[in-house]
C-alpha cells in the first residue's frame, strides 16, 4: 500500500482512538477536570505522566542529539530521568497529602500569602508556554512531512484534537489520553530500534545491543570512535566540555524536571499518598524503556549514515560513496531539506567529515576533500531510521503517529497546567473567591480553550526567542520553583517572607545570567559578554545556571525566615500533617 | 498520650529523612561520580562492549534511579506500618 495513504490510515486510527476515549472521558466537576477525580491507579498515572513528559523533542530529535554529541548528550538522559528521584522522594508524596489542585495552590496556602501564589503562577505560566510553542511546531511540521498538508492544516488539525478532548474531559480525558499516546509512542520507537539492532549487532535487546559487535567484528562503540577520529572527530565516547559545566548542566536539568508543574500535578491524580510514591517509580520505567533505547539508536544510525556515505577506507578515492549510487532513502530526505549535498570537490563522491578541526585540516587536503559535503539534519536519526532498516511502510507510518502522540500529550499536560493556574489560582483564588463550583468548571474550560488558541497563535507566529527559551524554562522551574516547594515541606520554619525573597533572588539571579550572555529579553545585540565558554562565569553556561539560582534561592529563604517571624501556628500544623501519610 | 504521638512523629519523621539522606547519596555518586567526574577514568575499563564512564552515564545511572525510587516505596511502605501511619 502507498506510504502516504498507510500513514494518513493509521495517524486516523490514533485521533479516532484518543476522540473515542474523550467522549468516555467527560469530566463533570472541578474534582475530576483538575485532578481526574483523584481516582487513577498508579500504573496508569505512571504511563500518562512518562507521556505527559516525553515531548516531541524527546521523541524526535533526542536520539539525533546524542548522535551528534555523543558522551557529552549523557546530560541530557542524566538530567531528564534523575529529576524523578527528586521528585518521589522530596515532592510528590508530600504534595499528594496536601491534596489540592494545583502547585501554586500549595504555594499560596503553605506561605500564607496570595502574592506568593501569584509569582508561582507567573513562573509556571512562563515555563510552561514556551514549552508548549514547541510542541505545537513539532505537530505542524510532523504533518506537513509526512502527511503532505501545509505546516498550518497541520497545527489546526492538532489544535482540534487537543480542544475536544481536553476541554471536555481535562485532567481526566488528558490522563486516559495519555495512556493511549504512551502505548502508541513506545511502541513506534521500540520496533524499529530492535531492527536497527538486530540488523547491526544481531541481538535484538538495543540496550544489549549498542554494547555488541559490528560485522566487522568489533565493538559498535570502539568502531564508531575510531571512524569518527579516522574523519577527524572526537572519539564518541570522550568527554568534549568541561566536567563541571556538564555537573551543573545535569544538576539543572534535574531540579529543573522536579519542579515543573505540568509534572508534578500528575502525582495529585492518584488516590493515595503511597500511590504517589509508587507512581513516580512506575513514570521513570516507562520513561526509561525510551531513554535507554535512544542512546542505541542515535549511535546505531549514526554508524549507519557514516557506513553508508564511507563505505570503504578512509581516503582512498573509491572509499566514498559515488553521488550516483545513493540509496532511495537518501534521495527522499534530500527532498525535504533534512539531508544536503554539496559536491564542494567535484569529484561525484559524498565526504562527510569534521571540516572545523584544524589538526585534520592537512589530511584531508591530502585526500583531494574541500570540505564536508553532507549537512544532516539530527531529526533524521529517529525520522528515517525505520526506512534505513529498510521496513514495511506500516513501521514508517507508526513512527509518524508516534511523534505526534509525543507532541500532543505534552501539549495537552502543559494547557492543563495553564489553564488550571487561571482559572483555580487566579480566578477563584485571587480575582472572585466567592465562584460557584459550576462556574468555576465553565472558567476551567474558557480557559483550556483560550490556552489552545494563544498555544496555536504562538506556533504559527513563533517568537524569535523561542528556542532559547525553552532551555530557560528548565532554569526558572529549577530556580525559582522546586527550593520553595522542597523547603515548604522540609522546614517548618520557613515563613512567607523567607519563601518570597528565595524566589525572587533565585529568578532573578538565573533571568540577569542568561540575558547577560543571551541578550536582554533575549533582543539580539544586546548582550553585554560574548556567548562562549571563555566568558562564562567559572565556565558555567546559561543553561546551566538553573542549579546555581536554585542554591541561591534556598539560602536566602532560610536566612530571611531565620530573620523574621515563625509561620503562624495553623501553618505549622500543615507541615506536620503533610509528613504523614494517614488523614488525622 | 499527646506528647507520645508527638515522640512518635518526630521519630517517623527522623528515620524517613535518614533514609533519603542514604538514596541520595547513591543518586548523586552514580550519576555525578560514576557518569562525570571518574567518567574519563572509567573509561579505561570495559565491560559488556561499553566503556563503563560511557555506560553509567547513558545506560546505569537510569537503571540505579528505577531501583532507588522502588526501595524508597518499598521502605517507606515499611516504616508507615511501623509508626501506624498507613493509609487503608
Amino acid at each position: 500500500m502507498d506510504l502516504t495513504l498507510t500513514t494518513y490510515l493509521i495517524v486516523g486510527a490514533t485521533f479516532a482512538l484518543y476522540i473515542g476515549i474523550a467522549i468516555w472521558a467527560k469530566a463533570g466537576s472541578t474534582n475530576e477536570f483538575y485532578v481526574a477525580g483523584k481516582g487513577v491507579n498508579p500504573i496508569a498515572n505512571g504511563m500518562a505522566t512518562a507521556a505527559d513528559w516525553m515531548s516531541a523533542a524527546s521523541f524526535i530529535s533526542m536520539a539525533g542529539l546524542i548522535a551528534f554529541l555523543g558522551y557529552d548528550a549523557s546530560v541530557y538522559l542524566m538530567g531528564w530521568t534523575g529529576g524523578y528521584v527528586l521528585l518521589a522522594l522530596l515532592l510528590a508524596p508530600y504534595l499528594r497529602k496536601f491534596g489540592k489542585f494545583t502547585v501554586p495552590e500549595f504555594i499560596g496556602d503553605r506561605f500564607y500569602s496570595k502574592p506568593a501564589r501569584v509569582i508561582a503562577v507567573i513562573a509556571l505560566i512562563v515555563a510552561s508556554v514556551t514549552y508548549v510553542i514547541g510542541q505545537m511546531k513539532g505537530i505542524g511540521v510532523v504533518f506537513s512531512r509526512f502527511l503532505e498538508t501545509s505546516f498550518e492544516v497541520g497545527l489546526f488539525t492538532g489544535m482540534a484534537i487537543v480542544f475536544f478532548y481536553a476541554v471536555i474531559g481535562g485532567m481526566k480525558g488528558i490522563t486516559y489520553t495519555q495512556i493511549a499516546q504512551y502505548c502508541v509512542m513506545i511502541f513506534a520507537y521500540t520496533v524499529p530500534a530492535v531492527f536497527i539492532s538486530l540488523t547491526i549487532t544481531g541481538n535484538p535487546l538495543p540496550q544489549l545491543g549498542l554494547g555488541g559487535t559490528v560485522a566487522s567484528g568489533g565493538y559498535v562503540l570502539e568502531t564508531l570512535d575510531n571512524i569518527l577520529v579516522d574523519l577527524g572527530f572526537s572519539q564518541y565516547t570522550m568527554m568534549k566540555g568541561t566536567t563541571l559545566n556538564m555537573f551543573f548542566l545535569t544538576m539543572s536539568l534535574m531540579i529543573g524536571t522536579a519542579g515543573l508543574p505540568h509534572v508534578i500535578v500528575r502525582f495529585f491524580t492518584v488516590p493515595r499518598v503511597r500511590d504517589a510514591r509508587l507512581s513516580a517509580g512506575w513514570a521513570l520505567v516507562f520513561i526509561a524503556i525510551l531513554y535507554t533505547t535512544a542512546p542505541a539508536v542515535g549511535a546505531m544510525s549514526f554508524y549507519n549514515l557514516i557506513n553508508t556515505v564511507q563505505p570503504g577506507e578512509v581516503g582512498a578515492e573509491e572509499g566514498n560513496l559515488a553521488y550516483e549510487n545513493v540509496p532511495d532513502w537518501f534521495s527522499r530526505w534530500e527532498e525535504t531539506g533534512l539531508l544536503e549535498f554539496e559536491d564542494k570537490n567535484n569529484d561525484g563522491r559524498i565526504q562527510y567529515y569534521n571540516d572545523n578541526s584544524e589538526a585534520f585540516a592537512d589530511t584531508a587536503a591530502e585526500y583531494g576533500w574541500a570540505g564536508n559535503e553532507l549537512t544532516v539534519d539530527r531529526d533524521i536519526m529517529v525520522l528515517a531510521n525505520p526506512e534505513i532498516a529498510q521496513l514495511p511502510n506500516w513501521v514508517i507510518a507508526l513512527t509518524v503517529a508516534g511523534g505526534l502522540a509525543a507532541a500532543l500529550s505534552t501539549a495537552a499536560g502543559l494547557l492543563m497546567a495553564i489553564s488550571s493556574a487561571v482559572s483555580h489560582d487566579l480566578i477563584k483564588g485571587v480575582i472572585n473567591p466567592g465562584i460557584s463550583e459550576k462556574g468555576e468548571l465553565l472558567a476551567a474550560r474558557i480557559a483550556m480553550a483560550a490556552a489552545i488558541l494563544v498555544a496555536g497563535y504562538l506556533g504559527l507566529n513563533p517568537p524569535g526567542f523561542a528556542a532559547q527559551v525553552v532551555a530557560l524554562a528548565f532554569g526558572l522551574a529549577a530556580s525559582s520553583l522546586f527550593p520553595v516547594l522542597m523547603l515548604g515541606i522540609f522546614s517548618r520554619r520557613m515563613n512567607s517572607a523567607g519563601a518570597m525573597a528565595g524566589m525572587v533572588s533565585g529568578l532573578s539571579f538565573t533571568l540577569i545570567y542568561v540575558f547577560v550572555y543571551k541578550g536582554w529579553f533575549f533582543v539580539p545585540g544586546t548582550n553585554m559578554l560574548p556567548d562562549t565558554p571563555e566568558y562564562w562565569l567559572m565556565g558555567i553556561g546559561p543553561q546551566s545556571i538553573g542549579a546555581v539560582g536554585a542554591i541561591i534561592n534556598a539560602i536566602v529563604a532560610l536566612l530571611v525566615s531565620r530573620a523574621t517571624a515563625p509561620p503562624p501556628v495553623h501553618i505549622q500544623e500543615l507541615v506536620e500533617s503533610i509528613r504523614v501519610p494517614r488523614a488525622s | 498520650m499527646a506528647s507520645d504521638t508527638q515522640q512518635a512523629a518526630t521519630a517517623y519523621w527522623k528515620e524517613n529523612v535518614s533514609l533519603l539522606i542514604t538514596l541520595l547519596i547513591i543518586w548523586f555518586i552514580v550519576s555525578f561520580g560514576l557518569g562525570i567526574i571518574l567518567a574519563p577514568v572509567l573509561n579505561s575499563i570495559q565491560i559488556a562492549g561499553y566503556p563503563l564512564g560511557f555506560w553509567f552515564a547513558q545506560q546505569g545511572s537510569i537503571y540505579t534511579f528505577i531501583i532507588l525510587i522502588f526501595t524508597y516505596v518499598f521502605k517507606m511502605n515499611a516504616l508507615d506500618r511501623k509508626y501506624d501511619v498507613h493509609e487503608q
